[in-house]
């Protein structure tokens, strides 16, 4: 295990370096430079501000203080915004869009494994269909018209019952985050609730739910113990993906319900072409997935052993 | 005893025919794809998918060849028009300057409307308020204006007169004007009132005529009605077409959706391929650096190669899409590929085939290629479905294709402003998407059960 752990974490770090290096080759290859857009600039001045940002020294030196800057964490200051570390912003951002995230997470695992457990005990049968067409259009419906149907509908409520139940948009209360979060996981939850249904139908076949049976247990005992323990835990394995997947939704959701999160200040940075705040939320969003997957995949061997002899 | 002799001729002699009876075990025998096409046929999920995709390449490559309107021009008279409303307008003289006057005589009192309310302007009168000690606010509002007190948008500000011309962006439908008296603060003072109006449609003589509604020589009296042009489907803000433009960004969005995953595709099986084959140290080597492209996180890339194409102005934006979704999207299907390869390879057919003598050339294109075909085309429909969703999501936020192009993402982001007022505008858009993506993944479920018996799905 300890083995397996240090082979995935050093790869992880190899991943975040390969991020790193395609993010600075990417931002070289684009044409001008950071400073092209200011305007009436003499040279001197230019000059200044291309030795203040290090632009001025050969490339392969820049990618030498930039991986140094990276690995002591420092993203160095906006361009757009002066005097504002890139730090600062994802530190001001990014609880927003984790805790979104997180929620949205939640709201989706439980959600799955809740309703594909449903569709299997109940299936062919009406609450089968009835779910699984809701996965269906969950799958297939983009989650930006989620979120807009459900704002919509949220208003319409609101309307109709002459007060405010939910708020339209905004971020601060536990109020403002549930709707959000529940949008963000529609995705997520659909896909897993697939998932939890194809592995409660496979195990039910399997031979210790016949002996479970032939021991003599009651029917709800073999179901919650047995079978339901042992289908969740595909869902644990595409929980790591389901996080980049949430956190690049988040860039929609916290869009369209106005949330200062950071994939919508990503947005905007990527709106003002300001290569540090690029750079640095594009490694640091990297790095979050990797090592979240990774975790991820961690947490699956100590729940599941036979991961580790792979 | 004589034994009757019988002459016997030629024919006796033959043998008798004797038809057996046998029990015919073998049916014709079936190719993989006769197999897989008979197996998709009986799933009825899947055929009606795959009737929905040849609908939409119709919709996308006949339709515009049918319904010839240019998606860019602007329709200002009808803009955000919701579909199958009544296109007449009534044809009216010019605006005349108003100013309050002639309206003692009405019978009426409290919040009124003088004259007809259309789309030219609306006049609103009132009596004065004795708690207006700072004057009067009017609001105009698309709602009514219920318990949240919500009147809308503020279009006079303290004015003393009691009487108010608005003329600002009306359209054909109803406005529900407030009027607040005000204090010297100007803080609300006293109750509002309310009126709720329905406004008509007009057009002046002048304008139709410019608009080519009515001929040169045609001179209407003012009452008469013409028709306006016809948008089946509405239009949206700009008053541009939106049949015209859900069509034309049909051809953006399945570009993209088809013809990235092609590419993408290929270049998988490619590189895949060459892997599996060469395997050692090079297919390490090849494998590890699919396996970092892999790990970089998807959109954030997609974005930054926006970023990097700088997509110039009257450019559509649509190839650096591609590119970027091609560079980044590979490594699965080569994935795949190459692991097919590998256990193909091993397999005891391939084995038996090179002891009769067949050459790699011909292992490659008789057996290899064929039996990962279906694996393949799998792949293939279920990526087309996840690119269309890659399209909407960039054009979303705005960092797919450039306006004035229209792509079915880039209509929901518009829309999704006015979503409020005018639901058509995001809702076609968004359903088709959605019909697509969902189109697409049944016909690849389909495709998978029919094609793979190893990935068929449990149901």
């Amino acid at each position: 295990m300890l083995r397996y752990t240090f082979y995935r974490l050093i790869q992880g770090f190899i991943t975040v370096w390969f991020i790193a290096t395609a993010t600075f080759t990417a931002m070289h290859m684009i044409p001008g430079d950071p400073l092209t857009s200011e305007k009436a600039m003499t040279a001197e001045i230019r000059a200044n501000l291309e030795a203040k940002y290090g632009l001025d020294k050969p490339v392969g030196e820049q990618y030498l203080i930039y991986l140094k800057n990276i690995a002591s964490g420092d993203f160095g200051i906006s361009f757009t915004q002066k005097n504002r570390e890139v730090n600062d912003i994802i530190r001001e951002h990014f609880p927003v869009s984790a805790t979104l995230g997180l929620l949205a997470i939640l709201f989706a695992a439980t959600g799955g494994v809740l309703f594909g457990a449903l569709t299997a005990l109940f299936r062919n049968r009406a609450p089968d269909y009835a779910i699984m067409f809701f996965v269906i259009l969950g799958i297939s419906v983009p989650g930006f018209v989620v979120a807009a149907l459900g704002q919509l509908s949220l208003v319409n409520i609101n309307a109709f019952l002459g007060f405010t139940v939910l708020p339209v948009g905004g971020w601060g209360t536990v109020a403002h985050m549930i709707l959000p979060a529940m949008v963000l996981g529609l995705g997520t939850m659909a896909y897993l609730t697939r998932l939890m249904r194809s592995s409660m139908l496979e195990i039910v076949n399997s031979d210790f739910i016949r002996t479970a049976r032939a021991k003599g247990l009651p029917a709800t005992r073999v179901f919650s113990k047995h079978q339901l323990r042992n289908a969740s835990l595909p869902v644990v394995t595409v929980l790591g993906p389901a996080i980049a997947g949430i956190t690049t939704g988040g860039f929609v959701v916290e869009y369209v319900f106005a949330i200062p999160g950071l994939g919508r200040y990503f947005v905007q940075a990527v709106q003002q072409t300001d290569y540090t705040v690029i750079m640095g939320t594009t490694v640091f969003y990297g790095a979050f997935l990797v090592f979240m997957v990774i975790a991820v995949d961690l947490v699956y061997g100590f729940i599941d052993p036979r991961v580790r002899l792979k | 005893m004589t034994v009757a002799m019988r002459h016997l001729s030629a024919p006796d002699l033959t043998p008798v025919h004797t038809e057996q009876v046998r029990d015919v075990l073998t049916r014709p025998s079936l190719s993989y794809w006769q197999d897989a096409w008979i197996r998709l046929k009986a799933n009825r999920r899947a055929l009606v998918s795959l009737w929905i995709v040849v609908g939409l390449l119709v919709f996308t490559l006949i339709g515009p060849l049918m319904w010839r309107v240019d998606p860019a021009t602007q329709d200002l008279d009808q803009l955000s028009q919701p579909p199958g409303v009544d296109r007449t307008a009534t044809l009216v003289a010019p605006p005349v300057t108003w100013s309050g006057e002639a309206l003692t005589d009405e019978e009426a009192t409290g919040l009124r409307a003088i004259g007809r309310a259309d789309t030219q302007a609306v006049r609103l009168h009132w009596d004065p308020m004795p708690e207006a000690t700072g004057g009067y606010r009017v609001y105009r509002n698309l709602f009514p204006v219920g318990p949240e007190k919500a009147y809308g948008l503020p279009l006079l500000m303290n004015m003393e007169k009691t009487w108010y011309e608005d003329r600002l962006d009306l359209r054909p439908t109803t406005y529900y004007y407030s009027v607040a008296p005000l204090d010297e603060s100007g803080e609300h003072a006293g109750e509002v009132q309310t009126i709720e109006l329905n406004l008509n449609r007009v057009i002046t003589i002048d304008e139709a005529r410019k608009r080519g509604l009515i001929g040169d020589e045609e001179t209407p009296a003012p009452g008469a009605t013409v028709e306006l042009k016809l948008h089946p489907l509405g239009t949206d803000y700009l008053g541009r077409d939106l049949f015209a433009r859900l069509m034309h960004g049909a051809q953006v969005s399945l570009f993209i959706g088809m013809v990235a995953p092609m590419l993408f595709v290929a270049f998988g099986i490619l590189y895949g391929a060459t892997a599996g084959f060469i395997g050692g140290a090079v297919d390490a080597v090849m494998m590890r650096f699919a396996d970092f492209v892999v790990a970089l996180p998807f959109l954030l890339f997609m974005i930054l190669f926006k970023f990097i194409f700088q997509v110039e102005a009257g450019e559509s934006g649509i190839m650096p899409m591609l590119v970027a979704l091609v560079i980044l999207s590979w490594p699965a299907t080569s994935r795949l590929v190459r692991g097919q390869i590998l256990q193909i390879r091993e397999e005891g057919y391939i084995g038996a085939s090179r002891l009769l003598g067949a050459k790699t050339n011909y292992l490659i294109l008789r057996h290899m290629i064929p039996n990962t075909m279906g694996v393949i085309l799998v792949t293939l429909t279920f990526a087309v479905p996840s690119a269309i969703f890659t399209e909407a999501f960039l054009s979303f936020i705005g960092m797919g294709v450039a306006p004035p192009t229209p792509s079915w993402g880039s209509m929901c982001n518009e829309g999704i402003k006015t979503m409020l007022t005018t639901p058509h505008e995001l809702i076609f858009p968004a359903v088709l998407i959605s019909i697509t993506v969902l189109a697409f993944n049944l016909l690849g479920d389909g495709l998978r059960d029919a094609l793979d018996a190893r990935m068929r799905s449990r149901e």
